[in-house]
């Protein structure tokens, strides 16, 4: 009978929850260290899936919880949403996918913020002075001082009021910017730059004075729900405003700056909380988000500043038009039966893979293609662009789903010593990471991108669905070399027909 | 009065040394993670900051919460489970196709051999 009480009294006792939180982030830690490697990964994964496990029940622990009916709605909602989106989800898609569960967790954490608002915001900018020298009346936390004096404590301290603020724009920010970048990749909305022009980056900058002031009032207690909703709406233009001018080649770039930005605003969110868990979970997201944004940036030859102020996309699409003009009618294409027997009689191939095969779903075909080329002694082997397809390693996850061996799979500074002796690159859907424009033609916009150095090789066969530029919007040397070979169509239907031609010879 | 802001600074200044801290182990971390995991990397990353979830069910216990501040809630908490649930669930799916792929390849090349010849 007594056991009962005392074991809740125990549950419930703040230390043993902190010790409960601690638990949740050393294991969020040792699991994104198993992520390092291929064969811990799995593991890390389910480890900082626990961790996420504990960090909920010690929250449910806590005495103050209530509302349970609310809870497990909110909760069955999501399990409802997300199970069946997660499990359903093609493999190429996973980029847009990843974007929307990005933007609902930005989403959470501006609603958070919102209802915070609504509860402490009232004494927001009171400072933490004592209600008698303040005059403001008082809606939570009361103390007592030492004299014996019952005074009430003026409200959340100003730091919560900064934090809870910035969280909420950064959230907006975040689910609106994430929003678009999903419907970018989806093609619900035109993958290519859509801006205002050069007024692109005032607008952006008014916005985010607009939010910045708004965000100010509301800390030194500008007590006006209508303030805050305002401040949330133009967070949300400024998240539209900067994703939407951005070309679907930097959107990779896009959705790790704006999980940087989610994991940013979620650790906003502990310390108004007062929440370790949410600390150390939002801020560890907040530096991997940067070194990925960082890295790929890189890998892209851009500045991040100028991706967010939008002065890629545009540009490269008018140099586009203006190398398509140039170059038109110098292309060799080709056959299936032709390209086939140029496989079958080469000693090396690679295959560089990009988005169209990821479109295409053709990763399975390309891997019948190999299989059979294998079998004729040929020497497969695959060339990996940093940025190929939508995300960094979204070819290897492609590649992994068909069974391509682990071992075959080159990265860019390996690849490229090879491409010298190799005889046939077959490149099936990757455009701008092989334009020999970012090495050799200083004007063009991708100029200094390290790129696959596919023209190195004897001769390149391009499976493309057409001519159109890709994502960057800008015309592909590559394509007007006269090793190269233009076989038009889908890329699985195109590689399919190689790998029927091939069985025949 | 003055008991209240030096608890309110240590809470303060203890949570800013998590916060600052948690960043470097997130640096130090993440940045020996291969190229070829950084898809599931950004996947897993992603769902870990749903960790916001907490955030909302914190609030939910509130006393005097009204009706749109419940509405908000049980928002923000479905969405904080969305993206911890599927987050996780994503990650794994990608991570399952790279892991035993290195070893049965050996094998199943020789069986292929086998087969074709």
């Amino acid at each position: 009978m007594i056991g009962l009480p005392l074991a809740s009294t125990f549950l419930q006792d703040e230390s043993f929850i902190y010790v409960l939180y601690i638990i949740a982030f050393a294991l969020f830690i040792q699991g994104l260290r198993g992520l390092a490697g291929p064969t811990t990964a799995v593991r890390g994964n389910r480890i900082a899936a626990v961790g996420m496990g504990i960090a909920v029940i010690a929250t449910l622990l806590n005495p103050g919880e209530g509302n349970w009916g609310l809870i497990a709605l909110g909760l069955a909602l999501g399990v409802a949403v997300g199970v069946p989106a997660a499990r359903n989800v093609k493999m190429t898609a996973m980029p847009q996918m990843v974007a929307l569960f990005n933007g609902v967790g930005g989403g959470a954490v501006a609603l958070i913020s919102w209802v915070e608002f609504r509860h402490y915001g009232s004494t927001y900018g009171s400072h933490w002075v004592l209600a008698s020298e303040s005059g403001i009346l008082v809606p939570i936390g009361k103390g007592t001082t030492g004299s014996g004096i019952s005074v009430s404590v003026g409200g959340v301290p100003t730091y919560v009021a900064i934090f809870s603020v910035f969280a909420a724009i950064v959230g907006s920010i975040s689910f609106w910017g994430s929003n678009i970048a999903f419907g970018k990749l989806q093609e619900v909305i035109p993958g290519r730059p859509i801006s205002f022009g050069s007024a692109q980056q005032v607008v952006n900058l008014v916005l985010l004075i607009l939010a910045l002031a708004a965000g100010i009032a509301l800390v030194n207690g500008a007590h006006s729900e209508l303030l805050f909703i305002g401040m949330l709406i133009v967070a949300a233009l400024l998240g539209n405003a900067v994703v939407l001018p951005i070309g679907g080649a930097d959107m990779p770039v896009v959705i790790s700056l704006l999980n940087a930005f989610t994991g940013l605003s979620a650790a906003a969110t502990g310390m108004a909380l007062n929440n370790p868990a949410l600390i150390v979970a939002g801020m560890i997201v907040g530096a991997s988000g940067s070194i990925l944004t960082n890295l790929m940036a890189t890998a892209m030859n851009r500045s991040i500043p100028a991706i967010v102020a939008g002065g890629f996309g545009g540009g490269g699409a008018v140099a586009g038009a203006q190398g398509a003009g140039e170059h038109a009618g110098t292309v060799r294409s080709t056959s299936a039966a032709d390209a086939a027997i140029q496989l079958a009689y080469a000693n090396r191939v690679v295959v560089v893979p990009g988005y169209g095969m990821a479109v295409a779903q053709a990763q399975h075909a390309v891997r019948e293609l190999t299989k059979e080329l294998e079998k004729r002694g040929v020497e497969v082997s695959y060339a990996i662009h940093p940025v190929a397809g939508r995300m960094p390693g979204h070819m290897n996850v492609l590649l992994a789903e068909a069974d391509v061996p682990y071992d075959q799979l080159k990265e860019m500074d390996d690849a490229n010593p090879e491409f010298q002796r190799t005889d046939v690159s077959l490149v099936i859907g990757a455009n701008d990471v092989t334009n020999p424009a970012a090495k050799n033609t200083p004007s063009s916009p991708i100029y200094g991108m390290p790129i696959l150095e596919v023209s190195d090789s004897h001769s390149v066969i391009v499976i493309k669905r057409s001519m159109n530029p890709g994502f960057a919007g800008i015309e592909n040397e590559l394509y007007f070399d006269p090793k190269t070979a233009m076989l038009f169509g889908d890329a699985k239907s195109a590689v399919s027909e190689i790998t029927a031609e091939l069985a025949q010879l | 009065m003055t008991t209240t802001t030096t608890i309110l600074a240590s809470v303060l200044t203890t949570n800013l040394a998590i916060l600052v801290l948690a960043g470097f182990i997130g640096f130090v971390v993440i940045s020996k993670v291969p190229n070829t995991l950084h898809t599931p990397l950004m996947s897993g990353t992603n769902a870990i900051h749903g960790i916001v979830l907490l955030g909302g069910l914190l609030l939910l216990g509130l006393p005097g919460l009204d009706g749109l501040s419940k509405a908000l809630l049980v928002i923000a908490v479905a969405f904080g489970t969305i993206n911890i649930v599927g987050g996780f669930l994503v990650t794994d799916r990608m991570l399952e196709m790279f892991k035993s792929k290195p070893k049965p390849k050996a094998s199943d090349e020789d069986d292929e051999k086998g087969a074709g010849s």
